[in-house]
């Protein structure tokens, strides 16, 4: 019997032939922690009595989430994972270098990698090839300890998707409506496999939205077979050696498999209080926007910020409408600013705010007021995830909330693009 | 070991944004005070009503979003010995287990608030002093009870040094 992406990796981890529903210990590639989780981990690591890290190499702590810190106790965490990297010799990422899912894809992310984050957008890793996920603080602290963890291997549900994105209709929108379809637990411990000419076809930068939001249907991880774009984009990041084929086998054992045509997707809106509640952009009405974020893990990227500005070209926003982008990291901040994109976005009215995870996790950069309504290019609209239980969070693709960030309300792209 | 108390309900899809709000993210190294807050976009007063060995009871997936352990831990903070829900998202069911919660996957349409509950987490089930009532619940992968059992996986790594989950 062939096996799953998943099955492979954990497999080789493991050192044994292992299959959906097995319950296996699994050596760990790579640990994440950020400033929210990290303090945590740091503390239950101090509690374990260990005192250093199997591979301080796999090990990266980023300052992203309170980046610059806003208040004094976030300071003091931050101090607590200064010292905690210094002490241990893992990586750490200062405030302004970006958010945590960014970086480890462009710098450590690799294909056949057990990366495991306390962080639950961690599956965006899969995008590479990786089986990543996302755990609590305590699991991430006993796997930088021991550099191993537990697994129940999932069961993998094939996500088939053919056809051609039609213009103003993106990674972002498929995402929004297989969310959507599958419901917000409708791949609860599973792993998601995306195939089919729709994906492989895809560049990283959508890949990876792809992979960021396989959490919200309740996903373990999200993942790609690595080809040639993974290549391509390990090699960018000076890489390539790292490149090797990741592919679930021909005979392997899949849950069940959806099929979609791509051809049929409009631009969809997340509307509040989840993520599942998605509906085509031309069926929710006029909905008047106050705030329109862009950034974060998952639309946060170069490729976006280009499309944004040149949206955003002689244009400029609703005089009722203020506007937010974040880049995700410094490398695409560096870009965008070389690229003139900083430009386009401050002369259509909008606030470019440090890389990191900025508004997406209502810390801080961009707290709503009570009843007004975000559009958000981030990946969660829960009931006070902005910071205020009073406000109402949208979610849908960069070029959705350009063009509605132009108009004042939720707009539909194709009118733009 | 039998859990004893009074049931507290709420419905489907409790974020860990409701349990602990983003708001309170600066909080997060001061435990105490964040469990002040358990569950506050959820139900303003639960923090100053519930009771020591109190139940959280949800609906359908419940504790879903960010993987925030500190979302089961400050549950626990506030008093409850066990969460009871029609389903659990994954990483807040594994982060419970890791931390010493209990949580238990049943028909929670059969419990209200105010409801007196016993649980034996041995045999299985749950008995509902106020309706008279025997709910059944399929105990966890055996995996889970190890750690559970050993009082979390801090505990479970003090005694064995390492993984026995087997």
């Amino acid at each position: 019997m062939g096996k799953t992406i998943s099955e492979k990796i954990l497999s080789e981890h493991s050192g044994k032939d292992v299959k959906a529903d097995d319950f296996v210990i699994a050596k760990v590639d790579l640990c994440l922690l950020q400033d929210g989780t990290g303090p945590l981990a740091v503390r239950q690591l101090e509690e374990l009595g260990i005192k250093r890290v199997v591979n301080p190499q796999g090990v990266a702590v980023f300052l992203d989430h309170a980046a610059p810190s806003p208040r004094k106790e976030l300071s003091n965490d931050h101090i607590t994972l200064r010292n905690f990297a210094r002490k241990t010799g893992s990586y750490i990422f200062e405030i302004g270098e970006g958010v945590c899912h960014q970086i480890m894809s462009e710098l450590f992310t690799s294909p056949g990698d057990v990366l495991v984050g306390a962080d639950s957008h961690t599956c965006t890793g899969g995008a590479l090839g990786a089986f990543a996920t996302g755990m609590g603080s305590t699991d991430v602290a006993v796997a930088m300890g021991l550099g191993k963890t537990w697994f129940r291997v999932p069961r993998t549900i094939k996500v088939v998707v053919n056809g051609k994105f039609k213009s103003g209709v993106y990674a972002k929108d498929f995402m929004l409506y297989l969310i959507g379809s599958l419901g917000a637990e409708g791949a609860t411990y599973k792993a998601l496999e995306f195939t089919g000419e729709a994906m492989t076809s895809l560049p990283m930068s959508e890949r990876l939205v792809i992979s960021n939001m396989a959490v919200e249907a309740g996903a373990k991880t999200g993942i790609f077979a690595s080809d040639k774009i993974t290549k391509t984009y390990l090699k960018q990041h000076g890489r390539e050696e790292k490149y090797r084929e990741m592919k679930s086998d021909k005979d392997a054992k899949f849950e069940k498999e959806i099929d979609i045509e791509v051809d049929k997707l409009a631009p969809m809106v997340s509307l509040p209080h989840t993520v599942d509640n998605a509906k085509p952009v031309d069926k929710i009405g006029k909905i008047k926007v106050h705030q329109v974020f862009i950034g974060s893990c998952t639309n946060g990227r170069i490729e976006d910020l280009r499309l944004v500005a040149d949206l955003w070209k002689g244009r400029k926003r609703d005089p009722d409408t203020r506007v937010i982008v974040t880049p995700a990291s410094k490398d695409i901040y560096l870009m965008a600013a070389k690229e003139g994109l900083l430009e386009a976005f401050i002369e259509f009215g909008a606030a470019v705010t440090t890389p990191g995870c900025g508004a997406c996790v209502g810390v801080h950069g961009g707290i709503l007021g009570d009843g007004e309504n975000c559009l958000s290019t981030s990946n969660r609209n829960f009931l006070g995830r902005m910071g205020n239980p009073k406000s109402f969070i949208y979610l849908a693709s960069p070029a959705t909330a350009a063009a509605s960030a132009i108009k004042g309300e939720i707009t539909d792209p194709r009118e733009y693009v | 070991m039998k859990l004893n108390g009074k049931a507290w309900k709420f419905g489907d899809d409790i974020s860990t944004d409701l349990i602990a709000p983003g708001r309170y993210f600066h909080l997060r190294s001061d435990l105490n005070e964040l469990a002040k807050h358990v569950l506050e976009d959820a139900d303003p007063q639960f923090a100053s009503k519930v009771g020591k060995g109190d139940f959280v009871v949800g609906g359908r997936n419940f504790g879903l979003g960010s993987s925030r352990e500190h979302a089961p831990t400050i549950i626990k903070l506030a008093g409850v010995s066990c969460v009871l829900a029609k389903s659990f998202a994954r990483i807040f069911f594994r982060n419970a287990i890791n931390i010493g919660l209990p949580a238990i996957e049943c028909d929670t349409d059969k419990i209200a608030s105010g409801d007196e509950l016993e649980i034996n987490l041995e045999n299985g089930v749950i008995r509902n002093a106020t309706k008279k009532i025997d709910l059944k619940f399929a105990p966890l992968p055996k995996a889970m009870t190890r750690i559970l059992q050993d009082g979390g996986l801090v505990e479970h790594i003090k005694k064995h040094g390492d993984f026995k989950i087997e």
